[in-house]
């Protein structure tokens, strides 16, 4: 394994690494130190394996291991209809389910050319929010608990519990939710559904507040991420690194904007923006986007509309001979789907373009020079989800 | 009767505060190993108390419950988890240099212990008191290093290796920064009268020397009228701020708990140790915080006095009870009322017990254990227990805000980066150290 390290390890990648005097090999060993973290380790989130190579504390490449959680969605894919396939996508990204059933949904129906009514259109953004949310809890907690801050961890799981509560009694699923259907989405909102929605914007907004009061200002905890895991707008276009991420490094892009679907473009929210490309940036960027999921639910729940909840779909899903691209903004990045249907009833392929995965490239990058505590802070501020990394 | 007898029982009887049964060394060495034990069996009981407290009180501000299976409220859930740490099979690791990774654990435990010798929990309540006290301690407290060192290396694995190497960065640069609080307060020591004190005790040094002793340290501060906290301020209160913060780090406990950074190196030093060889660790960390938090308090917040010890109020007379000050009265009724308030506690809990058959020995044991406590108030009420344990009671009370301390550090900060602990430690900590032993030395020029 360091074979493949060192051969990457050329000249060129170690740039800034040069300027420092380092002492000779000939009176000072100076060989490195490869460091196996993973996969099973406290903070890759996940079976992810990354291989160090330290120089003491310091981090001279890395190199992400994947495939630990390889479970060939996309090759499931093409032996299932399209509307078996349709709980496979929750399994990948599992801490965003419905995000995940939001994309493949919509895309299909791109590719049946048929619309979802307004009224699903509406509870989907409400979900897909409340998603958003409920990733965002995850992360945060468990971001600070790689940086060391246990307690946050369980102030975000007690929130985070209320949306799934939500879930659960819309769909009868809490992670895996399987909440949408091709066409719209399979059940009506029940009984007091608004009600508990506005409630819980309600109930977690001082909540958000609490989660800040702990760590925006406290100073470790800034030291720990200022600065931390830098990468610049231009570097996040080059390798395709989207969501809080990209917009952390001072690139407005957000697809609920730039390409609206579901019907996002009814809604008035902000696309919260960073200026430094680093750690901090990206908490920052991650709290204001909680905030402004909470004014789309609000507005969401005020608009929602009546009429039906499932448009007019074939019982039998057989799109045309023909591609389609759709993505979407999954809590973590561009979540997209490429299908491409022989016109039979089963795909003929499915490619996912998962955010985590992507973003997941521009780890080295970010790390880079930095100490061993600084990976796990930028494995964290990333947010990848194994399940979808791997898929 | 000989003479070492006579002076036994003359302390038995006799409570006065004077510790002149250091003179007899036979007395000496009896007495020695009558707190050995003591110490060993009640440093061991506070590290099983502090494993439940810190479990309960971080669940508490963590929104949780704690342990509430084994036992009352968890209350036996420390004992569950030391069978289970007894009964796990040992494990020592193929590569693992065989001798060194035995003795790392002992090591740590024999200085995690052998510190106590010379903390003093009252005037006379210590095994003994050297004149060098307080640089023995700090001396024998660094050796645990070498034991954290032993165990990183002796794993021969690499996240062991990391930890250790970061437990010696950061060990070796607090103790810097430690040393130049302690050595401001050692400082203070000698001033105004402190040093007559000495001579009078010691038989010798002049008006101006201070003492290493960790009984004498408290002793000046008796003399001086004050806690060393509060003399010179801001400056004694800045020499403890910069120990407190440094007893943080050399015990290795959050927000400087790099060493065994969970997160980053999965259990750091300790990562390849399990079952029993692992609560030797766990045990000399507790001791060790408890051990680091005696220093502070002796050192800065006087030791075993009780608050406002110069205050003794109009005098009080009941028969066979109380000859003094009423002040002097109320706060040595303090440590009685204390156990009867957590006896009450008890009963409460024990009253909001489910009524239900499941839980009827929990039941009865937590009624058992509020008269335990109220008995040991009760025990506490009489005069010659409690003017013997009162010095006892306000050193340990002093020592659990500390332990509280530690607990609530670890639920509220990040976990510091390793270079940003050596910022803090070496352009921080250490200036400030040295500007404050300074400045103590010059103000204390006049007295």
């Amino acid at each position: 394994m360091s074979e493949i390290l060192k051969s990457e390890q050329s000249a060129s990648s170690v740039k800034h690494l040069e300027l420092e005097a380092t002492p000779s090999p000939a009176y000072l060993d100076s060989d490195e130190l490869i460091l196996n973290m993973g996969p099973q380790h406290p903070s890759t989130h996940g079976v992810l394996r990354v291989i160090l190579k330290l120089d003491g504390e310091k981090v001279m490449g890395t190199e992400c291991v994947i495939g630990y959680l390889h479970r060939g969605v996309e090759k499931i894919a093409e032996h299932r209809t399209y509307a078996m396939f349709n709980p496979y996508v929750d399994r990948m990204d599992y801490v965003a389910a419905v995000s995940n059933g939001l994309g493949y949904c919509e895309a299909v129906e791109k590719l049946l050319n048929i619309e979802a009514p307004p009224r699903a259109q509406h509870i989907r953004v409400i979900l897909a929010e409340l998603n958003r949310l409920a990733s965002h809890m995850l992360w945060l907690g468990t971001h600070a608990l790689d940086i060391g801050a246990i307690t946050p961890l369980f102030y975000t799981f007690r929130d985070r519990e209320e949306i799934l509560k939500i879930f659960e009694k819309y769909c009868g699923a809490r992670l895996t939710t399987h909440a949408f259907r091709i066409g719209g989405c399979l059940y009506e909102t029940y009984e007091g559904f608004e009600d508990e929605c506005r409630n819980f914007v309600k109930f977690v907004r001082p909540k958000i507040d609490e989660y800040e009061t702990l760590l925006t200002t406290n100073r470790i905890w800034v030291e720990r991420t200022k600065g931390v895991g830098y990468i610049s707008g231009d570097d996040c276009k080059a390798m395709g690194v989207t969501g809080p991420v990209l917009r952390a490094s001072g690139v407005k892009w957000d697809i609920r904007k730039a390409q609206p679907y579901s019907g996002y473009q009814n809604f008035d929210f902000d696309i919260p923006v960073g200026t430094n490309g680093d750690t901090y940036d990206r908490y920052l960027v991650r709290i204001a986007e909680m905030r402004q999921s909470l004014r789309i639910i609000e507005q969401a729940v005020e608009k929602l509309p009546e009429g039906p909840v499932m448009a007019k779909v074939p019982k039998v899903v057989k799109p045309a001979v023909g591609e389609v691209y759709h993505g979407i903004e999954s809590p973590k990045g561009e979540l997209g789907y490429f299908i491409v249907s022989d016109g039979s009833t089963q795909p003929y392929r499915i490619r996912v373009r998962p955010p985590s995965f992507v973003n997941l490239q521009a780890l080295d990058m970010m790390v880079r020079g930095a100490l061993v505590a600084d990976v796990v802070a930028v494995i964290g501020t990333i947010d990848i989800v194994l399940g979808e990394v791997d898929r | 009767m000989p003479q070492w007898l006579q002076s036994v029982v003359d302390y038995v009887t006799k409570s006065n505060n004077t510790p002149g049964w250091y003179a007899d060394p036979v007395a000496s060495a009896i007495w020695a190993l009558i707190y050995i034990i003591l110490i060993f069996t009640g440093v061991s009981i506070a590290v099983i108390a502090m494993n439940w407290l810190e479990r309960k009180i971080l669940a508490h501000m963590q929104v949780r419950l704690g342990p509430m299976r084994v036992g009352p409220h968890g209350l036996l859930q420390p004992i569950a988890d030391a069978l289970k740490l007894l009964i796990k099979e040992d494990i020592m690791p193929d590569q693992a240099d065989k001798v060194v990774f035995w003795l790392a654990p002992v090591t740590i435990v024999i200085t995690a212990f052998t510190v106590y010798i010379v903390i003093p929990f009252g005037p006379t309540h210590a095994v003994t008191d050297m004149n060098i006290g307080l640089l023995f301690m700090l001396g024998v407290s660094s050796i645990g290093v070498l034991g954290i060192i032993m165990a990183g290396w002796a794993s021969n694995s690499h996240y062991p290796l990391m930890g250790s190497l970061r437990s010696s960065a950061q060990m070796v640069s607090y103790e810097i920064a430690m040393g130049m609080a302690v050595v401001s307060a050692v400082l203070m020591t000698s001033f105004k009268g402190g040093g007559n004190f000495f001579r009078q005790i010691y038989g010798t040094g002049g008006a101006s020397v201070g003492t290493l002793s960790m009984i004498g340290i408290v002793r000046a501060q008796e003399a001086q009228q004050t806690w060393f906290l509060f003399k010179f301020f801001p400056l004694g209160l800045i020499a403890f701020f910069i120990f407190a913060v440094a007893m943080v780090a050399e015990t290795n406990r959050a927000p400087f708990d790099l060493p065994e950074a969970e997160s980053e190196l999965v259990a750091g030093f300790h990562t390849e140790y399990s079952g029993f060889r692992w609560s030797l660790f766990f045990l000399a960390e507790y001791a060790a915080m408890i051990a680091v938090s005696s220093i502070a308090v002796t050192l800065w917040l006087g030791g075993w006095m009780r608050p406002f010890a110069s205050l003794h109020g109009p005098n009080v007379e009941i028969p066979n009870y109380w000859s003094g000050g009423a002040i002097d009265l109320a706060f040595a009724l303090v440590p009685a009322l204390t156990f009867f308030v957590l006896a009450l506690f008890a009963f409460i809990g024990t009253v909001r017990m489910p009524k239900h058959r499941a839980f009827r020995v929990q039941t009865i044991g937590l009624a058992g254990f509020a008269l335990a406590l109220g008995f040991i108030g009760l025990v506490l009420l009489e005069p010659h227990v409690r003017d013997r344990v009162q010095d006892i009671f306000w050193f340990s009370l002093k020592v659990a805000v500390f332990m509280y301390m530690y607990i609530w550090y670890r639920g509220t900060f990040p976990r510091y980066r390793f270079d940003q602990l050596m910022h803090l430690g070496w352009k921080f900590m250490i200036p400030t150290g040295i500007a404050v032993l300074i400045l103590t030395a010059a103000l204390g020029l006049g007295s």
